[in-house]
């Protein structure tokens, strides 16, 4: 049972993180727009809440300022790709690039630093029910927060009128635009949005998940977090199921030891990429389906022309 | 003094863009009830203009008077909020969302998609436009499509509806049932601005014409009062240049042969082709008619080879089995093909026109031993402008700085000058200004006089019966057998593209 | 208010000057940048690039540097002409440098002048072949080759700690995770004594120079950049889109593998963990700052080289980390992006419409 509720709790504790950026882009991609630079985002929210934790002592500051962190690079993103017709693509690469650089920069005063991370801790009264409490309620807060987030992100998106336009925005921002719709101004917030999520989930790695700083911490998972979206075909609660499994992927490779395979760690190390490979291929084989699901405008550039 | 105040009333209005000046100094009234027509050639600024006045775009000069009051029409949700309705020439619907998502989007007040079904079906059933709000947009046909739009404008209760160029995708009967509804709207109250460049549809429903030409207002008239050919004096500054010459011509072996040919659509939301069947003679030209969506780029892409088909027999060039062949091999077997989209499907719109050229020229000695033989590239390409009058900044000039006209000519001249035995044209003259169009269509023409043998695949049934010797039409993915162009007019061809069965 | 005007044309000249825009742009933000972490912005400057290139030492390191940099940016910029983005060059630099090693291990007894070539072989070889997996899955699965790329670069860095932690760990080697030192044989001799730029870079040269011929004057890259600029086009004009794929992927894998072969054989002399400082992402800022175009790629290089250099020698003077670097390449990447809107469009300032 113990060892049952740690396989859980770590599966989710892993998972959080890509979920978080992967509904972030989610959101950005509905909207039109794909954002490459999750991992730089990430790096950049990382490092920025682990140096305000360690600085200052105050775990939750240091959330706030990994948020902040991936707001302004996205803000970066956004004005190269919204104002300024930038490509997508080569921006988003440019971003993932910058922001390993940029935290690898500015992390190296922290990089043997240690602080208390946020930990689980069982809710109030709920984590005490048997069986149940310790499997559903025994969590750090930021999953909590990142469940209400999925949860707020799917009613927003297929509940709201305001949800409505920005899928409207990412499947034909001309028309949007022709109806009379600020297409800049929502794929700005948009982008905002998936820069915010970015930014929380690096500073879950570095405050919550680890909780410390190297350098290039969140080793791909930004990447991983992109193929997430495109295997859960830009649907919010699969995004959070693939999470889940990647976790679970990742909680693996620890525990594989464990059970006595005799296998390089390297190999293990390796299985969440494998495992990205693999979820890639099995979605995109069915070309027609991921056309029907993605928004039409992916990735082009929009310009009002006036 | 009780001189009725316009609806709305545009003085002195101007916008330039970097490269052209679209609209100079152009004054226009619609009164109350009023259908006033817009009428103009390709490029005369009709559309900029209607942008104007419905806040998409805004004006550099003048001033806009919405019954008797200056009015700025900053975004489309003003000129909503002031009773403008807009149908727009390729409508503005989100394919993926459903037709009540639709209409929610594009109202002002807050209304869920839910609670604005029963409106839509109400205003349907008013107006005789049949729709189901619950159906998503990709399933329609255009002109329910276009029915979509209608509705949406009228549930803002408009005063002033504004429909541009709204019968180009419609057969000449759906047109018709158009008209009786905007002649209902009309006597309802509803001013109505009409943009067209087809002179008998103006003549049927507008009491009062605005002629633009080059962006500038040159004749305000009755259409009812003037003869087609002047009102045409109006629009183009000279005469209607005469439908080209067509004699008899003697017919030689068939060229292109489709039998049995049935594709699926590759995109989700297009077309399947189901048992289509003709032959193409060398020295004719066979028009292929039809509503757009009704598998016309499924047919285009399996004759041109764009796309395979499924079995190499269903297609055959000279009699050989072509169904398995790529674009190249087809085009080698003397296969050439205009595309109906001219940047990004004809042309690669940054590239210059040498190297346009290069596109579908590569085997007449431009390429020597993997290298492009660039000044020979220059040379061909100078030609084709030369001989087809294209009018650009010479050969190193980007296909995208063309103006539609002069792109087209080029196109169309690329292919020609490659001598092919067969030319397959998609919408050989949309969008194309009258000089160019009367320029592509004779030498169309020509071509098959040449022995060529040419399909054009066209929405514009005046075309078809201009220039083809017989006429098939596809509907529904299935194409009826050819019928002889000179014994049919544009009413028997569009019972036929509104899926009536073929009488003869 | 900023506002953009579309050009009836791409501006050439604009195209030609948003490297240099950008370039200025990096200099100012790098001077603020400096001026912020309390460094005299001029002494930074002096450091980063005055100091590397003024010394023979300097010049000889540039071209080290520089030389893996053009080779791989212009196998990239094959690609990306395709619309093909092959990422993952870094992994295919990781392979070329495995590979090459075991054949350096395999015949470390020999004195063959063959060991050397035989070694770029297998390099070239190795990194095709990373590089085709991911063109395999996007031609047979339609699989997106940027995250497949990218996820083979992490795999292809536990390939190699695995073998410089395990089977090739030289066991004379303290347990430090590396490989034996390469015999004579298999090592490039430098070309002057004390400094290391040996004739990897001009193998680099004869790269660019085989990339210049088919990116600007051969019919292979005419139909590439068709591809990658109107795919439709590409279609109606009977170019194989597949194919094209693979040219893209394999020109990048190929020049890579090469890079991590010269690695290994010059300034390294063995297989470690860290056999690439970057070079296969910073290829992508090189070939992106060169518009693309060989030429351009050997003067991006070279300033990537030079910002590199320029790195560890603020580590030095200034007491900065040399992950500086990065973050100039970020910028430099970034601003040339933004600023190839000039190409396009025209920017104007102002409001939109000047009431009459």
């Amino acid at each position: 049972m113990d060892f049952l509720v740690a396989i859980v709790v770590a599966t989710v504790a892993a998972g959080t993180p890509l979920a978080l950026a992967a509904l972030g882009e989610l959101v950005a991609e509905k909207s039109g727009v794909l954002n490459l630079g999750v991992e730089g985002m990430m790096l950049a929210g990382a490092v920025a809440g682990f140096a305000a934790a360690a600085t200052t002592g105050n775990l939750w500051l240091g959330v706030a300022c990994g948020v902040v962190a991936g707001i302004a690079l996205s803000f970066v993103f956004a004005v190269a790709v919204v104002t300024l017709q930038a490509n997508q693509v080569a921006t988003g690469l440019a971003l993932a690039i910058f922001g390993g650089g940029l935290s690898a920069f500015a992390g190296q005063p922290f990089v043997s630093r240690s602080i208390d991370g946020i930990r689980a801790a069982p809710l109030p009264l709920l984590g005490e029910i048997p069986v149940l409490g310790p499997l559903a309620f025994s969590f750090d807060p930021l999953v909590y927060v990142s469940l209400a987030l999925f949860g707020a992100v799917a009613w927003f998106l297929w509940r709201t009128r305001a949800g409505l336009v920005l899928r409207a925005v990412g499947e034909s921002p001309e028309v949007a635009h022709e109806v009379g719709y600020p297409v800049a101004r929502i794929r700005y917030a948009a982008t905002l949005f998936g820069g915010a999520m970015a930014g929380l989930a690096g500073a879950y790695l570095s405050l919550a998940y680890t909780p410390l700083w190297v350098e290039g911490l969140t080793a791909g998972r930004g990447w991983i977090a992109l193929a997430l979206v495109v295997f859960a075909t830009w649907r919010p609660a699969r995004v959070l199921a693939g999470a889940y499994l990647f976790g679970g992927v990742t909680v693996l490779q620890f525990h594989a030891q464990g059970f006595g395979v005799e296998v390089p760690s390297q190999l293990l190390s390796a299985l969440p990429y494998i495992a990205t490979i693999g979820v890639l291929v099995i979605i995109s084989r069915d070309a027609a389906m991921v056309r029907l699901n993605a928004p039409a405008s992916l990735g082009k550039p929009f310009h009002a022309g006036d | 003094m009780s001189t009725p105040v316009p609806r709305l009333a545009l003085a002195g209005i101007g916008k330039a863009y970097p490269s052209v000046v679209a609209n100079a100094d152009i004054d226009l009234a619609v009164m109350p009830g009023e259908v006033h027509a817009l009428l103009g050639e390709n490029g005369a600024g009709k559309s900029t203009l209607m942008k104007i006045v419905y806040g998409v775009v805004q004006p550099d000069a003048g001033e806009i008077r919405w019954e008797g009051e200056p009015t700025v029409i900053a975004t489309p949700a003003d000129a909503r909020r002031l009773g403008i309705g807009m149908v727009f020439q390729h409508f503005s619907l989100f394919e993926t969302l459903t037709v009540a998502e639709n209409v929610a989007i594009g109202l002002d007040e807050h209304a869920s998609p839910r609670a604005l079904a029963p409106r839509i079906v109400a205003v349907s059933h008013r107006y005789g436009l049949d729709v189901d709000p619950a159906r998503p947009v990709y399933s329609l046909s255009v002109g329910e499509r276009q029915r979509v739009e209608i509705v949406r404008a009228l549930l803002g209760r408009p005063k002033l509806l504004i429909l541009d160029e709204p019968t180009s995708v419609l057969t000449p009967q759906a047109a018709e049932a158009l008209f009786v509804v905007l002649r209902q709207l009309s006597e309802e109250g509803v001013s109505i601005l009409y943009i067209s460049h087809k002179l008998e549809e103006i003549r049927a429903l507008a009491a009062r014409a605005t002629v633009l030409r080059g962006g500038r207002v040159v004749a305000t008239v009755d259409p009812r009062a003037e003869s087609p050919a002047a009102l045409a004096r109006h629009m183009i500054g000279r005469e209607l240049p005469p439908p080209v010459a067509r004699a008899p011509h003697p017919v030689g072996p068939v060229r292109l042969a489709a039998a049995g040919l049935t594709l699926e659509p590759e995109t989700p939301h297009g077309t399947r082709l189901e048992d289509v069947s003709f032959e193409l003679r060398a020295g004719e030209i066979l028009g292929i008619a039809g509503v757009s969506g009704n598998g016309q780029s499924e047919l285009l892409a399996a004759i041109s080879g764009e796309r395979q088909a499924p079995s190499p027999a269903m297609l055959l060039l000279d009699g050989e089995p072509a169904g398995a062949l790529g674009a190249g091999a087809r085009r080698k077997h003397g296969l050439a093909y205009v595309p109906e989209r001219r940047l990004g499907h004809a042309t690669v719109p940054e590239m210059s026109l040498a190297e346009n050229t290069l596109l579908t020229a590569h085997r007449r000695g431009l390429v020597q031993g993997g290298l492009v033989r660039r000044d020979a590239a220059r040379q061909r390409a100078a030609e084709t402008m030369k001989a087809f009058d294209v009018r650009a900044g010479g050969v190193n000039a980007a296909a995208e700085s063309l103006s539609g006209g002069n792109l087209q000519k080029f196109v169309v001249g690329r292919e020609v000058a490659l001598a092919p035995k067969v030319l397959v044209v998609a919408q050989p003259t949309w969008g194309v200004d009258v000089g160019a169009t009367a320029f592509i269509r004779a030498e169309l023409v020509r071509l098959r006089d040449a022995g060529a043998a040419v399909l054009v695949v066209s929405e514009d049934l005046d075309e078809l019966l201009e220039v083809s010797d017989r006429i098939a039409v596809l509907y529904r993915g299935r194409l009826t057998p050819p019928v002889d162009a000179a014994a049919h007019d544009a009413e028997s061809i569009g019972l036929l593209m509104g899926g009536a069965h073929a009488s003869a | 208010m900023l506002r953009l005007e579309l050009r009836p044309a791409p501006s050439a000249a604009a195209s030609l000057a948003t490297p240099l825009v950008a370039i200025a742009l990096t200099l100012v933000s790098g001077a603020i940048l400096f001026a912020a972490l309390g460094r005299d912005p001029a002494e930074g400057f002096r450091a980063f690039f005055v100091e590397p290139s003024s010394s023979a030492y300097g010049l000889a390191e540039l071209m080290l540097k520089a030389g893996p940099l053009m080779l791989i940016g212009t196998g990239l910029a094959i690609g990306y002409r395709a619309n093909v983005w092959n990422i993952g060059a870094e992994g295919q630099l990781v392979l070329g440098a495995i590979a090459g090693t075991g054949v350096a291990l395999a015949f470390d007894e020999s004195d063959s002048l063959l060991v050397l070539p035989g070694m770029f072989l297998a390099g070239a070889l190795a990194g095709a072949a990373w590089a085709a997996i991911p063109a395999w899955l996007r031609t047979r699965f339609n699989a997106n080759e940027i995250l497949t790329s990218l996820m083979l670069v992490y795999i292809a860095q536990l390939l190699l700690s695995w073998l410089v932690h395990g089977p090739w760990r030289d066991p004379q080697g303290f347990n430090f995770p590396q490989s034996k030192l390469f015999a004579e044989a298999a090592l490039l001799a430098p070309w002057f004594e004390g400094l290391r730029v040996t004739n990897a870079f001009l193998i680099a040269i004869a790269g660019v120079a085989i990339g210049w011929l088919v990116i600007e004057r051969s019919f292979l890259g005419f139909r590439l950049r068709v591809s990658g600029e109107a795919p439709d086009a590409a279609r109606y004009a009977g170019f194989d889109a597949k194919r094209a794929v693979w040219v893209g992927m394999l020109a990048g894998g190929l020049a890579a593998g090469i890079a991590g072969v010269a690695e290994v054989a010059g300034p390294v002399g063995q297989l470690t963990p860290n056999v690439s400082p970057g070079y296969g992402f910073a290829a992508i800022i090189a070939a992106f700052v060169g518009r693309l175009r060989p030429i351009g790629i050997v003067f991006a290089s070279l300033l990537i080289a030079l910002l590199y250099l320029g790195g560890e020698s603020a580590q030095i003077a200034l007491n900065l980390p040399a992950a500086i670097t990065g973050v100039f390449q970020g910028m430099l990447l970034i601003y040339l992006l933004a600023a190839d809107v000039l190409i396009r469009y025209r920017v104007r300032f102002g409001h939109r419409r000047a009431r009459a």
